[in-house]
């Protein structure tokens, strides 16, 4: 048996090691293009960031999809996904505007904490039919896609809530800012920060890993995949409902319709931010990422001047090329595992 | 010494293996849903009903064909309802550019055809995941509809060519392109019944590399499969857009789940190697029917959406309960499982 | 075996359950689905605007509703959620199935749900159109809330007077196919050829009356042309979107916006001066107006034929123009001054 000696790095040598991971890591390359983009459309048009409104429109914007790309992002870790997460911030958005009409007076944080309980309550619903009926979560989450929305509508009826009808200082959160950053984009980033931390050192979350990588290798390895599943779809939903909340702050006006298509646009965000669709790979940062890059071509593109009508097709494009970038990736990676092994 | 044991004791009696399928299920409910509604909901009784039902469901009808196959081989195709909104943008563009409808449209289930050449190449020569692929493609065939024509809509279609769309047959209440569809499940039925592409097409659902070592072409099966899909897709796209009379960009936003959703409820397994296309159909039946008597009884279209979604999932979960149960009666005192068969998809 | 009996028996189950249930749900839902066949004139009329969660047609229906509650009709109203051309398609087919009397229906493409009205004609339901025309061929009568020219002049004069009449400007509309929209927009842009050669329309955009979208993008049009001095939007949901944007951005002030709003909506932005002043009508007349035009239709008071004369109630009687359509009135404008006086 060989012995291991253990190697000792030097500081400078453990510098590089890191900054080389940066390099080669996967979320650099879409940070690489969210800055081309930006750099292009500022220099056609300097306004897109160094004007108070650009700056301002450029953070938070994406701020209410990176909550629910995050989300999706630790669901589809799992090897799973949840196709109800729009649905669901349509659902926690009017439950936002109806609480603030129908209660006068009630406590903002009050309103943050039943949308976050709603969304949760939806995401344990899809988490228990998963989880328990052993049912793939396409199929799940396509049912509730329909019947959340379904709900809402039959709950909001042709009603539409008007941003007159919000109480100023909660629509005031829409645009605030604190040393020039909006309120709404501190509050996307710090769940952000708090859920790559959780994913990458906790063990709750380095188990969704395992779990997606090879379900049946985690069951047998003791893992509670149950209630790893469960927990991971909860906080999908819980995210979705913070992202309807923060609609409403931001957008004021709240019909049936609110957060049509998000799981979609939020699955290609988790995509071409490197989170592989079979599960076990991939950060909840180029998730966010991602869902940056998206919302600030949409932007971006009017200026360059682009018919903003072409986005969905960038969208596309971008889906299909990190996919295919992805398995390139995977397939050289294994090659040179297999090298490796052979030598 | 006991009777020798034949093999009639150990199958199940040919009426139990018919008639006691999901698909009859979903056949019996069809039937119990339109008795239903044809004594208790107003309006339902005429004949113009069938019509604008059988007129709405068309395209989801068409498209469930290759979608059932596709379901089958345990892939997935997201991009059937974009393909529909761009070969609905061609006829419109071209069309108003001069070109007759019917080139117009023999283009456009080409383009259909080739949109699922690529999302076919890219799962079978690339290999990435069905789903992956075909979310990306569904942004970007979609994208490339609203980009050609933004937000507007073509309207001007020859009168001719509109009402051959909702035109019926001799008299009877059925419409024209429920003829087009005959033809093309009889066809598809075919395909996956009577022929070795089809038996190949159960093979591969079942276990991939064991339908290879079988000597099945897996590639060029599902490559063949993603192609019908965006053709059969394109077609109901012509007929969409027809229908309407409106090309728009945005036709037809969302309908491949509505598809999905009535392949599964048609007792297609999402873990394919299993189901057949008369469950299928009766699917989308029933689902139309649902919602058609449900608006004339003027219940609101939402909560044709709740049901449709509740539906969905109540049929898939008590197929996994009672799954569970027959577990439970062969091993009671329960040892846990594995949960291998979750791991899968 | 007890599992697929029972796989069968649950299937059937739950569906007939929940279309029992749902049916349930219909008796106890008040809707317009069994119109009254019986009686002389079946005055059970249902409004199909653009679409649903609009304030503009929740006024204008709700006016349509007071009128039919006056002659003793029925009311209902129907919409798809989105303002896309067939969508009121499936609605229109329902309810001819369902054998209404009227339909007032405002358009969301003048060619696109053509076939649907006329097959409803053809059942005998009257067809009206108001705020949004089909083609003359598909409708009995259209309801203008004004003169198309008149409403276009407004607006035009309105901007220009706000940016001095010199600088760029842009529309932000509402769906790409609304009938009245095109209309509109068309006939700015022959004012603005015609009497503003200074002010230039940089570019069109369209927010389909949905509030999201049109925030957005009224965002994009501000970052986009750095150079703009006024917006001007047609449309209530529009003109509400861009102003409640442009109140919360640096540009409050110093890009005019104008177009047709409900004042409701705008009090708050003309108390903050985001906006100075506005243009529309009464929408509650409008649909008020549309629904006396059915009932005349309904009970062959009229045919919608040119010179043919009716009574609306409390708005007195009017008279069939040219291309069966009937004139509401003139456009009014609100600014500062007399914005508190109205409720809608």
């Amino acid at each position: 048996m060989t012995t291991l000696t253990p190697t000792s790095e030097t500081l400078g040598q453990r510098v590089l090691h890191g900054l080389g991971g940066f390099a080669k890591a996967r979320e650099t390359g879409i940070l690489l293009a969210l800055v081309v983009v930006v750099v292009a459309a500022t220099a056609r048009n300097p306004g897109f960031v160094f004007s108070a409104d650009g700056f301002r429109d450029l953070l938070l914007t994406p701020s209410i999809l990176l909550l629910v790309a995050v989300g999706q992002a630790i669901v589809i870790i799992t090897r799973n996904v949840d196709l109800s997460v729009g649905s669901t911030v349509g659902l926690t958005a009017y439950l936002t505007g109806r609480l603030f009409i129908d209660v006068p007076d009630i406590p903002v944080p009050l309103v943050f904490l039943a949308g976050i309980l709603l969304g949760g309550f939806l995401g344990l619903v899809n988490g228990a039919l998963v989880a328990f009926a052993k049912v793939p979560a396409l199929v799940i989450t396509l049912g509730t896609l329909y019947a959340y929305r379904g709900i809402n509508v039959l709950w909001a009826g042709s009603d539409r809530i008007n941003a007159s009808d919000m109480p100023k200082e909660f629509l005031g959160l829409g645009t605030a800012q604190i040393l020039y950053i909006p309120v709404l984009t501190l509050i996307a980033v710090f769940v952000l920060v708090v859920a790559g931390w959780y994913l990458r050192t906790q063990r709750g979350g380095r188990e969704l890993y395992a779990i997606g990588s090879d379900p049946a290798a985690a069951h047998l390895y003791g893992l509670k995949v149950t209630q790893r599943v469960l927990t991971a779809f909860i906080l999908c939903g819980a995210l979705a409902g913070l992202a309807g909340v923060l609609f409403v702050a931001r957008y004021g006006t709240v019909n049936s319709q609110v957060g049509s298509g998000y799981e979609l646009t939020a699955v290609g965000a988790a995509v071409i931010g490197g989170v592989a669709i079979f599960g076990g790979s991939g950060t909840v940062w180029g998730a966010a990422i991602g869902a940056y890059l998206l919302f600030t071509i949409n932007r971006a593109l009017p200026i360059l001047g682009v018919q903003d009508f072409w986005q969905r097709a960038v969208v596309g494009v971008l889906i299909i090329s990190a996919i295919v970038l992805d398995r390139v990736l995977a397939v050289r990676s294994t090659r040179k595992l297999v090298e490796a092994r052979d030598n | 010494m006991a009777e020798p044991r034949t093999y009639k004791d150990y199958s199940r009696p040919l009426w139990r293996r018919v008639l006691l399928t999901r698909e009859m299920a979903v056949i019996a409910a069809l039937v119990l849903v339109w008795i239903w509604a044809y004594t208790q909901v107003p309006y339902f009784a005429a004949p113009i009903t069938l019509t604008y039902l059988l007129l709405d469901i068309a395209p989801i009808l068409l498209m469930a064909l290759p979608m059932t196959l596709i379901i089958i081989t345990g892939e997935i195709d997201l991009s059937v309802a974009s393909v529909v909104g761009l070969s609905s943008v061609l006829l419109g563009t071209l069309h108003q550019g001069g070109m007759p409808i019917e080139l117009a449209a023999i283009i456009a289930i080409v383009v259909g055809a080739l949109a699922g050449a690529l999302n076919g190449f890219l799962i079978t020569v690339v290999g990435l995941p069905s789903l992956a692929v075909t979310i990306g493609s569904l942004a970007l065939y979609r994208g490339l509809a609203v980009g050609l024509l933004g937000t507007t809509a073509v309207t001007d279609f020859t009168a001719a060519w509109k009402d051959f769309a909702k035109s019926k047959l001799f008299g009877t209440p059925i419409p024209t392109i429920i003829l087009i569809f005959v033809i093309l499940a009889v066809a598809f039925a075919v395909l996956l019944h009577f022929t070795p592409f089809g038996r190949g097409v159960y093979a591969i659902g079942l276990s991939p590399e064991a339908a290879r070592f079988s000597g099945v072409n897996v590639e060029r099966t599902k490559f063949i499969l993603f192609v019908l899909s965006g053709a059969v897709a394109a077609l109901a796209g012509i007929y969409f857009t027809l229908r309407f009379g409106s090309a728009r960009g945005d036709n037809a936003t969302g309908m491949e789940l509505g598809v999905i959703a009535a392949v599964l409820l048609g007792g297609v397994s999402i873990f394919g190697g299993r189901g057949g296309l008369h469950g299928v159909i009766a699917a989308v039946i029933l689902i139309g029917a649902l919602s058609s008597a449900l608006r004339l009884a003027s219940v609101t279209s939402d909560v044709i959406n709740i049901i449709t979604g509740a539906l969905l999932i109540a049929s898939v979960v008590s197929t996994s309960v009672l799954a569970w149960v027959r577990r439970k009666r062969i091993r009671p005192g329960g040892r846990k499982t594995g949960s291998l068969a979750a791991a899968k998809g | 075996m007890f599992h697929t009996k029972a796989r069968a028996g649950a299937v059937t189950a739950i569906t007939v359950a929940v279309a029992l249930l749902a049916t349930g749900c219909a008796a106890a839902t008040p809707g317009g689905g069994d119109a009254g066949g019986d009686g002389d004139a079946n005055l059970a009329i249902t409004f199909v605007p653009k679409n649903l969660g609009n304030a503009y047609f929740d006024t204008s229906d709700a006016g349509g509703e007071e009128a039919i509650k006056e002659f003793g009709g029925t009311y209902d109203e129907q919409a798809p959620a989105t303002g896309s051309p067939d969508g009121q398609v499936s609605f229109i087919n329902t309810l001819t199935q369902q054998g209404v009397g009227g339909l007032a229906v405002s358009a969301n493409d003048p060619t696109a749900i053509c076939d649907a009205l006329n097959e409803a004609r053809d059942a005998g339901v009257k067809v009206v159109t108001f705020d949004s025309d089909t083609d003359a061929e598909c409708r009995d009568i259209f309801i203008n809330q004004a003169t198309a020219e008149g409403i276009a002049k407004i607006q035009v004069d309105l901007i220009t007077e706000q940016i001095g009449d010199a600088g760029q400007i842009a529309i932000l509309s509402a769906t790409a196919n609304a009938t009245n929209q095109n209309l509109w927009i068309d006939l700015m842009k022959e004012e603005l050829e015609a009497n503003h050669p200074d002010v230039e329309l940089v570019e069109v955009v369209y927010g389909d009356d949905d509030d999201q979208t049109s925030f957005d993008k009224t965002a994009a049009l501000l970052q986009t042309y750095p150079e703009l001095k006024g917006i001007v939007s047609p449309t209530t949901v529009g003109i509400a979107a861009a102003a409640r944007y442009l109140s919360t951005s640096e540009f409050k002030g110093k890009v005019a916006l104008t177009g047709l709003g409900t004042p409701n909506q705008m009090r708050d932005y003309i108390e903050d001066e985001t906006v100075t002043a506005f243009a529309l009508w009464n929408p509650a007349d409008l649909g008020y107006l549309a629904a006396y035009a059915a009932k005349a239709l309904i009970e062959g008071d009229i045919t919608g034929a040119e010179g043919d004369e009716f009574e609306a109630g409390k708005l007195g009687s009017f008279t069939v123009g040219e291309n069966g359509t009937v004139l509401l009135g003139d456009p009014y404008t609100f600014n500062a001054d007399n914005i508190a006086d109205f409720n809608f």
